[in-house]
């Protein structure tokens, strides 16, 4: 049953709430500033909290089902960190405090920005990126920067793999450079080959995304990086998926330049309507002058032993300048830090190992039913193909759509796109091998229905409120009216 | 016949374009193979009639409810004229690929550059190859 809009149960004359008497003079507003008819619904308090809850109650979320959205990292958002951002201290800190006034909190940063970049083997990290993406242009303009300084000035090209996020290419647009795709090999790699090929003295880096979309660990990325370097390149390595390498690879020990974290993944800050995100980037030596800024150093050392430092805002010599209001999104730099601070070194890499033995349990389980193209030991996801051989007419799309009536929300559809009709799947650390088992059981039925009775997945979902929806209309028509139209005089 | 259509009139490249050669003018639109990938098409994006692209320049683009993707031109030459039809009812290309859903028409700069595209044969085969 679908639940009317808010509009739908608006009855004229309903009142939701009792304004207090004015306790301050009145005064006119502007004639020409007055409406006399408003676009809003007239309902009552209990008519918004049943609409509002009944909502809620349909919505599917980490918090009610499991969540095995490739590339996106739904873990569990443990509540203690909940706790700790509400921490007056934190909570009811202002922006604009002075640096005197917010020691704690940026004492909480450095400590964040210092652990962030022991876990990776950068030099330094700043905070300031909302999201990954964010975190993915800071780099290339940093990258940018690092070579107009030199006055080098013909690389205008940056090599992305075809096995990269969709955001790497039109971050390397966005920061005015040609992204130059190379095709994987067969095993998922990047085709050392044409690497080689493209390397030249145009190229200003390349990006690479590690463990890939295949969610593959490049069994070659040490040459990947020499090749990229001996051209004069630098290394940006997109760490969206560190939730498979803590405690086990350091980026900045292989030789990458400088690197994005998402927050709302890895270290588990909520995201995907609960966000913001937070997309600190971390860089070698290198780029260490040009990090966006400012970032939070240590400017008076301790005066005494067990006293604490004094922390200031710094702004990098070269930096790329600011890329976010204020100090980044804070309250995620918060969970963040907790998360990181309960779990401990040894905490994180047991983070990173469930969720590739995780990946892998569900992979060997369902590749029989299921052809996974790359089928090796994956990463913290792996993809496989939505599609039986004998039975065209189902797509992903439609395995997608039968999963909602096994109560499980969809893998990521058609992406990567190098995979035929894929199913990206990252069960992350936090599910237990129950309700792995259940996923597992249900993706073999549907495949036994796809043989068996292909039209059930063709209409799916069949327990949901909303049954198919229509894709194309939905792509086509981007300006949805949830409100009655505005009366003639203000349409005019 | 292989599981998609590839008419034995037409020119194939590598991604997956067509082109029909009428004299030094030629029509181009998207293969079956792409169309069945890309699932169902919601946007195409056109060029200018008078623009004019070197062979596997980026013409326009196209996009359905799983992907988005670059149409690369045949050969190189001038746009004459494009289907402007497409604006309204992109899904023609899903149900006539080689008829109703041409994208453009262009003025053929240099008929040489046909002679490095795929015939039918080849470009069927690429296609099972790929699947």
């Amino acid at each position: 049953m679908t639940e009317p809009l808010i509009y739908e149960i608006s009855a004229s004359g309903r009142i939701g709430v009792n304004l207090p008497q004015c306790d301050v003079p009145e005064s006119e507003l502007p004639s020409e500033l007055m409406r006399d008819e408003l676009a809003l619904p007239e309902v009552s308090e209990l008519q918004v909290v049943r609409h509002f809850t009944r909502l809620s109650q349909r919505n599917f979320g980490i918090d009610t089902t499991f969540y095995p959205l490739g590339s996106c990292t739904m873990k569990y958002n443990p509540r203690l960190n909940e706790d700790v951002a509400r921490y007056d201290g934190f909570a009811k800190l202002h922006p604009l405090t002075d640096e005197a006034g917010a020691q704690g909190a940026l004492a909480l940063m450095y400590q964040l920005q210092t652990w962030l970049a022991e876990l990776s083997g950068f030099s330094r990290v700043s905070l300031m990126p909302a999201a990954g993406a964010h975190g993915e242009l800071a780099g290339i303009l940093m990258i940018r920067k690092y070579h107009a300084d030199r006055g080098d000035t013909k690389r205008t090209k940056i090599l992305v793999p075809n096995s990269a996020h969709g955001t790497n290419p039109a971050t390397v647009t966005m920061a005015g450079f040609e992204a130059v795709e190379l095709p994987s090999d067969e095993n998922g790699d990047v085709d050392l080959e044409a690497l080689r090929a493209a390397c030249d003295d145009t190229v200003a880096g390349m990006m690479i995304t590690v463990p890939s979309t295949l969610g593959v660990f490049e069994d070659q990325i040490l040459e990947v990086i020499e090749a990229v370097h001996a051209c004069g390149g630098l290394m940006y390595m997109d760490g969206a998926n560190m939730n498979a390498l803590m405690g086990i690879v350091k980026p900045g020990e292989l030789g990458f330049d400088v690197m994005h974290y998402n927050l709302h993944k890895t270290f588990s800050t909520p995201h995907g309507g609960g966000g913001p995100g937070s997309g600190a980037v971390g860089v070698n030596e290198k780029l260490l002058p040009y990090l966006p800024g400012p970032i939070v150093d240590i400017v008076e050392a301790p005066q005494a032993e067990e006293a604490a430092p004094l922390y200031g805002w710094v702004m990098p010599e070269k930096s790329i300048g600011r890329v976010k209001a204020f100090h980044g999104n804070f309250g995620m730099h918060i969970r963040a830090y907790a998360y990181i601070r309960a779990y401990g070194g040894e905490g994180l890499k047991a983070v990173s190992e469930h969720a590739v033995l995780n990946a892998n349990y569900i992979r060997v389980k369902l590749h029989e039913a299921y052809h996974v193209p790359y089928d090796r030991i994956c990463a913290h996801e792996f993809v496989l193909e939505g599609r039986f051989k004998g039975v065209d007419e189902v797509h992903a799309l439609d395995i997608s759509k039968r999963l909602i009536d096994y109560g499980f929300h969809p893998p990521t559809n058609y992406f990567p796109l190098i995979v035929h009709e894929a199913l990206m799947i990252e069960p992350t650390e936090t599910e237990d091998k129950v309700t792995l088992d259940a996923f597992i059981d249900a993706m073999l039925h549907i495949a036994k229905e796809a043989h068996e009775n292909p039209e059930l997945l063709r209409s799916a979902p069949h327990e949901a409120p909303v049954s198919r929806v229509d894709e194309v209309r939905a792509a086509k028509q981007l300006v949805l009216c949830c409100q009655p139209a505005l009366p003639q005089a203000e349409t005019d | 016949m292989g599981k998609w259509k590839t008419p034995d009139d037409l020119k194939y490249t590598e991604s997956d374009e067509w082109i029909r050669v009428e004299g030094d003018t030629a029509t181009i639109g998207i293969t079956d193979y792409a169309q069945t990938q890309l699932n169902d098409i919601v946007y195409v994006e056109l060029p200018d009639v008078g623009d004019t692209f070197d062979k596997d320049g980026v013409f326009g683009s196209i996009e359905s409810v799983k992907a988005a993707a670059d149409l690369h031109l045949p050969v190189g030459g001038e746009v004459v004229a494009v289907n402007d039809g497409l604006e309204d009812d992109p899904e023609v290309i899903n149900a006539d690929p080689y008829g109703n859903g041409w994208i453009i028409k262009i003025k053929i700069a240099d008929a040489s550059e046909l002679d490095s595209l795929m015939d039918a044969a080849a470009y069927a085969k690429l296609c099972e190859e790929r699947d």
